[in-house]
């Protein structure tokens, strides 16, 4: 099978066309660099199947990035039947420097001219013929998004595939042709593949290339001493570079031609949002009141807080209740006597009533069936196992479909929209006191929906120290899967008498603020004062694209669904088993304390037990096995609570909380950040290991499992220290708040004097 | 009169004329684009004084004050 792979720069659109082409749904956003590692595709339009290979984005065939490397690596080393050459129509001059690269190589190219559509609508035009006789290659004007013109191009590209192509250079100046020649001839000589291109990269003195051929470099650096070009000496760097540049401009400013009544004063609608979204005052506020309103309108029980306001439309906290009668056609009590605050809950919180409510009907339709057998059918092992062991804590996963969803879409709005870019540009110097540059908010920021990609999205951080932080500070970032786990405590936490919708905004910005606290700490327990360089591209803003957002909504909800009937439904039946049995299992069921899980259970207290949540000797071991079973799935925490509370008093989900007796309020939110800090589920994990080799991935799995252990062992005895003695605990956390101000004063006045000593 | 780019006020167009430094930063400053003959106009500044924005090559770019002291260019008034 013939292979393509599609080369270009970040955010050129190689992965909208790789979607068109394919028919897959792979990630795409407006920023660069959402693409990591490559893809594979088919494309089965022609007579024969081709594999669709899609890159990380690329400025230069000098990889800068880890994820860079994988793109020259692929091009060089797995030698694709054509390369597809995307080029960003809007933005020709940049673009065709990575093209002038790849020329170098000995491989059969095909140019795409992406967004060619935008440029016609700006009533410009750009003389294709002109550009593919000078390039020397066929090119193609494509709308990746409109699908125009794709089966064109992949013709154009099974044509060239057929043909042999020698890479073949811009570059004009006499003497350095000469040494690139020479070099060529020595690598040829060597046997090495594709020696213009290599020539070419030694010449310039690439990194990649002088570990590679150190023996050669001695050539070079003696016709260096003889060189001397009148501006830039003998830096061949620069003059590789400058000749690409000046190549560009003087052979290719002339096809793109711009409309006549060009006016370049003129703010594009662009313009005039960033001048909002980046205004100097107001866009670390803004950033706030966005950030604020997705989690509102997901999680809040009191929309606006109009209930606290005062404002009477609708049931709050009887919302549920409401539900039930509606759903009971018990409506003969008047909604004024239901137990409401008022106010009306969140678009998240409004759907999972719902929702939940749909799929508890499921579960009693269930039960009604095995009811149906009589009394010894409805006592069975069996109905046990699937209405207990399984339907109750699917239904408890399940039940948050809604709400992540809109998480997912309010996240993928922001990644399409061109924001994300900005994110990083407004905070980097914020970020750069702790170590970390803007750059890692964009992956932290992702990890709000799922920490898998969140972590792989680490490898646009070019220093390695910088993405090990990154990866450990991650877990701080509350993902999708761990949104039930809140919404659940903040049911428990309503009863150990506080605000529920509260509950769930403090664990996210509490997230947040501990990122920092430990970002801070590792900068302070660090040698290395070295601050990674910042250098982005920042998008164009686009409205966001339906399709894009569904696509992603889709891919999400159906990983969502298949994980809950996979996974999570097989650990479900582990713990309805182990819940059910004891060690002498052969002697049918016992009572749940007696279980083998309960044994299991205690042993896991032990451990926890000076975090406060496993003290209780009926239900503390529950908590441990739920937190343990998170491994496997962050839902499984939810999952499991639901399964081994319902069986513990035969009680349905929905009234799980009025019987969580055996918790303190310090202990749900010891349980709440340990959960949150914790070591993340397997994927999360394996794609940790992915990331990072030995010796860091050991500590990165350490340091997980220390600082939750340590956050929360901290939470739970100065929460308890509050109980006894109010001024006590205020001591406590004020000796704590005095030790984060002291580690961020040295912090500060050792950044200051590494500045200075490197001014 | 040649000044670093981080001097720039906002608004300002520059004529790049060197780049100085070495390494990796360097490097990706040029395929970035950010090469002597480059004209460079300064967009902004983030909100806290540091990265700044600039458009080069016909796109936005940014980059922090660190890195943009490498860069010589010549103010047109």
């Amino acid at each position: 099978m013939k292979r393509f792979a599609l080369l270009g720069n970040p955010n050129s659109g190689k992965t909208t066309l790789f979607n068109a082409l394919t028919g897959s749904t792979a990630h795409v956003g407006n920023w660069p660099g959402v693409t990591v590692d490559k893809k594979e595709g088919k494309y089965k339009k022609l007579g024969e199947e081709i594999a669709i290979i899609d890159l990380p984005g690329i400025y230069s065939l000098s990889p800068y990035t880890p994820e860079e490397v994988i793109s020259r690596n692929y091009i060089l080393d797995e030698k694709p039947d054509c390369v597809i050459n995307i080029v960003d129509a809007t933005n020709l001059e940049r673009n065709l420097y990575l093209t002038t690269q790849a020329l170098e190589i000995n491989v059969p190219i095909v140019v795409a001219l992406n967004m060619s559509d935008i440029v016609k609508k700006a009533g410009d035009s750009i003389n294709v013929s002109d550009l593919s006789k000078k390039l020397g290659v066929p090119v193609v004007e494509i709308s990746a998004l409109r699908s125009e013109n794709i089966d064109e191009l992949m013709q154009e590209a099974y044509k060239a595939s057929n043909k042999q192509r020698l890479g073949s250079t811009i570059i004009e100046d006499k003497d350095l042709l000469h040494l690139i020649n020479d070099v060529k001839i020595a690598f040829e000589g060597k046997g090495v593949e594709n020696p213009l291109f290599h020539a070419v990269k030694l010449v310039e003195l690439d990194s990649v290339e002088t570990e590679m051929h150190p023996d050669l470099i001695k050539m070079v650096e003696d016709f260096k001493a003889t060189f001397e070009d009148e501006i830039f000496g003998n830096d061949f760097e620069a003059i590789v570079a400058d000749a690409r540049y000046k190549y560009i401009s003087k052979n290719y400013s002339g096809a793109y031609i711009k409309s006549a009544n060009e006016n370049k004063e003129v703010l594009t609608k662009s313009d005039k949002i960033d001048k909002v979204l980046t205004h100097r005052i107001w866009a670390i506020p803004l950033f706030i009141v966005i950030m604020f309103f997705i989690f509102h309108f997901t999680f809040s029980e009191d929309l606006f807080f109009m209930g606290a306001m005062g404002l009477e439309i609708a049931p709050t906290n009887g919302f549920t209740e409401f539900l039930v009668r509606v759903l009971s056609a018990d409506l003969s009590t008047p909604t004024s006597e239901l137990e409401a605050l008022g106010g009306i809950p969140s678009l998240g919180v409004w759907l999972q009533s719902w929702f939940g409510a749909g799929t508890g009907a499921i579960i009693d339709g269930v039960r009604a069936l095995f009811e149906l057998g009589g009394e010894a059918v409805a006592g069975s092992w069996y109905a046990s196992l699937v209405c207990d062991g399984l339907l109750n804590g699917l239904d408890a996963v399940m039940s948050f479909i809604p709400q992540i969803l809109l998480l997912f879409l309010f996240i993928a709005i922001l990644e399409d929209s061109g924001y994300m870019a900005r994110v990083a540009f407004i905070l980097d110097r914020a970020f750069r006191r702790f170590g970390l540059s803007g750059k890692a908010f964009i992956p932290m920021l992702t990890g709000f929906g799922c920490s898998v990609p969140a972590i792989m999205a680490t490898r646009t951080l070019e220093d390695s120290k910088e993405k090990n932080r990154t990866i450990r500070l991650m877990t701080c970032f509350s993902c999708g899967a761990k949104a039930p786990i809140w919404t659940m405590l903040a049911a428990v936490g309503a009863l150990a008498g506080f605000n529920g919708g509260l509950f769930v905004f403090t664990i996210y910005l509490g997230g947040i603020a501990a990122a920092i606290i430990f970002a801070l700490f590792m900068k302070l327990f660090s040698k290395d004062q070295y601050v990674s360089p910042f250098i982005m591209e920042l998008p164009q803003y686009h409205k966001p694209q339906a399709r894009n957002v569904l696509a992603h909504l889709w891919e999400k909800l159906k990983h969502y669904v298949i994980k809950a009937g996979t996974i999570i439904a097989a650990s479900l039946l582990v713990i309805w088993f182990l819940s059910n049995f004891g060690w002498a299992f052969w002697n049918g069921l016992v009572d749940i304390q007696e279980s083998m899980l309960a044994d299991i259970g205690r042993v896991f207290g032990y451990i926890f037990w000076p975090l406060g949540f496993s003290q209780n000797a009926e239900y503390g071991w529950m908590y441990s096995v739920a937190s343990v079973t998170g491994l496997v799935a962050k839902e499984d925490v939810v999952g499991t609570l639901a399964t081994l509370f319902g069986m513990a008093d035969g009680l349905a989900e929905a009234e799980v909380g009025a019987n969580l007796v055996g918790i303190t309020a310090p202990a749900v939110w010891s349980y709440a950040f340990f959960n949150l800090f914790t070591i993340p589920c397997f994927a999360a994990v394996a794609t940790a290991h992915g990331e990072q080799k030995g010796k860091e991935f050991w500590l990165t799995i350490a340091w997980w499992f220390g600082i939750s252990y340590g956050t929360s062992l901290v939470i739970y005895w100065v929460g308890t220290l509050y109980e006894v003695a109010w001024w006590g605990g205020m001591l406590v956390t004020l000796a704590i708040v005095a030790c984060i101000v002291a580690a961020g004063i040295i912090v500060t006045r050792r950044n200051k004097k590494y500045a200075q000593a490197n001014a | 009169m040649l000044r670093t780019l981080n001097e720039l006020e906002k608004g300002e167009t520059g004529l790049i004329k060197n780049v100085t430094g070495e390494g990796r930063i360097r490097r990706r400053l040029f395929d970035m684009g950010v090469t002597p003959g480059a004209t460079v106009v300064l967009r902004k500044k983030a909100p806290l004084g540091d990265p700044i924005e600039v458009t080069v090559r016909g796109y936005e770019l940014t980059l922090r004050k660190e890195e943009a002291k490498m860069v010589y260019v010549e103010v047109n008034k």
